[in-house]
């Protein structure tokens, strides 16, 4: 399941986990809606869970793409809490202009 | 042969000049998105999905590229495929975080709180496809730090367009128009590309690209259709934009040396000079609704290609660029140097805070003591 590079079988170089800002790796799961499962949906780097939570906010989920977020480091998991769910995602719902819809396309005007 | 036989099933299709938006950039990535599910659902035929069993790593490589399914992270692959990808992936993740700086110039000075916040959105955004990007090549085995001391001592490029400058409020949206434009154009088929994480990756970028091309489109829509000064600021900013947007897509066909064998690995789609004609076909009839020239005596459909003829770009001014000789490398690195090293402190104090944290929660009673 993981992408970590360190639990990689395959052929190749050799993988390297020099981590020079001592920042480990989490992976990203975010449940997309009410009654769908969480899914992965990439990695990042954080000192600990808290800003891994809050890092995976502001990185995957400036569209609302989610409802719920866990955090997982090498052996743990850690999922945003319920209730602090809608402050959590509010401030997306007010920046309709990062859809694209939010534009007016001139008549005509096609590939946009 | 079976690589052939999905490129008609699936179709990588750029729909024609006239089709609707509905049917444009967006729908080709939702296409892309449907083809991996597809994919994942029918694996490979006659083979246990993810288990090599006995067979020859090479062959079973070659056997998934074959059947259009993904390569993931645990699976073997060949070095040259891994460090091609690693190469790649790393300079369009450089190209997110340096591209943010052309824009961010505007920040303070865009004419209107609305503009100011969309510019906002649009820049953090950049930072995001950076940050994507370089998590999907740490899953080869570089570490992100790596890839950023390689990009700090001038030993991976970033793309050549944003070592021009911004040098009004139109440029804003020239960039948003045809340098935004021009990645998708790029970006789109990569969608499809045959390294997992990559093509997740691109699908999540291009679908937050398209926000980032119409916003620019609408600015100089506006400019166009204002005052004569603004017209012309739209038309200046057009001018200088349009030939460093067509070096984008690299050089000519006949010089490009990587093209064959990542075609061959299905990372690259198209030749770099199929999608810049692409990109003309595109550009032109929205040139038309702007009602802005785009700086061509050339330009002109050709009935028989079904496609417009255009003057290329100076390639020997995208390889001066690209050797570090443009008109802002300098300053553009200096600036990426500075940020970081004006960052350290506070990824060395969040580091030694979570230390800190995760001892006292191990050894409660030394603390206590
Ligand atoms: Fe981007
Ligand atoms: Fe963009």
């Amino acid at each position: 399941m993981s992408d970590d590079p360190r639990t990689r079988t395959g052929g190749g170089a050799p993988a390297k986990t020099a981590d020079r800002s001592g920042w480990p790796l989490w992976e990203v799961f975010v449940r997309p809606r009410r009654g769908l499962a969480h899914h992965h949906v990439g990695s990042l780097h954080a000192p600990d869970a808290e800003l891994a939570l809050r890092n995976a906010r502001d990185l995957y989920t400036r569209r609302q793409e989610g409802v719920s977020i866990w955090v997982v480091p090498a052996a743990a998991i850690t999922a945003s809490s319920p209730d602090e769910k809608d402050a959590f995602f509010a401030p997306a719902a007010d920046k309709v202009y990062r859809h694209p819809t939010f534009y007016e396309v001139p008549e005509g005007a096609a590939h946009l | 042969m079976s690589g052939c036989n999905t490129c008609s099933v699936h179709g990588h299709h750029f729909p024609e000049p006239g089709d609707g938006p509905a049917s444009g950039l967006l729908g080709q990535v939702e296409a892309a998105e449907a083809a991996l599910r597809a994919a994942a659902e029918r694996g490979r035929p006659g083979a246990p999905d993810g288990a090599a069993g006995d067979t020859d790593p090479q062959e079973y490589f070659t056997a998934l590229i074959e059947a259009d399914q993904k390569i993931e992270p645990r699976d073997w692959m060949p070095d040259a495929y891994r460090r091609t990808l690693i190469r790649q992936i790393a300079q369009h993740a450089h190209s997110e975080i340096i591209g943010m700086q052309p824009e961010g110039n505007w920040i303070t000075r865009a004419p209107s709180l609305k503009r100011k916040a969309i510019l906002l959105a649009k820049v953090q955004d950049e930072a995001g496809h950076g940050l994507y990007l370089y998590a999907a090549a740490e899953t080869l085995g570089v570490s992100r730090d790596e890839l950023v001391e390689l990009l700090l001592a001038g030993r991976q490029k970033y793309s050549s367009i944003f070592n021009y400058p911004t040098l009004t409020w139109a440029d804003v949206g020239a960039i948003g128009w045809l340098v935004d434009g021009a990645a998708i154009v790029n970006q789109v088929p990569l969608c499809r590309c045959s390294y997992g994480p990559y093509a997740r990756a691109m699908i999540r970028i291009c679908k937050e690209e398209s926000f980032h091309q119409r916003q620019g489109y609408e600015i100089l829509y506006t400019l166009a259709h204002g005052t004569p000064a603004q017209r012309e600021m739209a038309q200046d900013a057009v001018n200088r934009w349009w030939y460093p947007s067509l070096a984008m897509f690299g050089p000519p066909d006949r010089d490009s040396t990587h093209s064959e064998q990542s075609m061959a690995w299905k990372i690259k789609r198209f030749s770099n000079d199929e999608l810049r004609q692409r990109f003309v076909d595109m550009c032109v009839p929205q040139a038309e609704i702007l009602g802005l020239r785009i700086p061509d005596p050339e330009l002109r459909w050709n009935p028989e290609r079904q496609s417009y003829d255009f003057t290329p770009p100076d390639y020997a001014e995208l390889m001066r660029v690209i050797s570090g000789d443009g008109p802002c490398n300098r300053q553009r690195m200096a600036r990426r140097r500075r940020a970081h090293a004006e960052g350290a402190w506070v990824r060395e104090a969040a580091a030694a805070y979570a230390a800190k944290r995760a001892a006292r929660a191990t050894a409660p009673t030394e603390v206590a003591a």
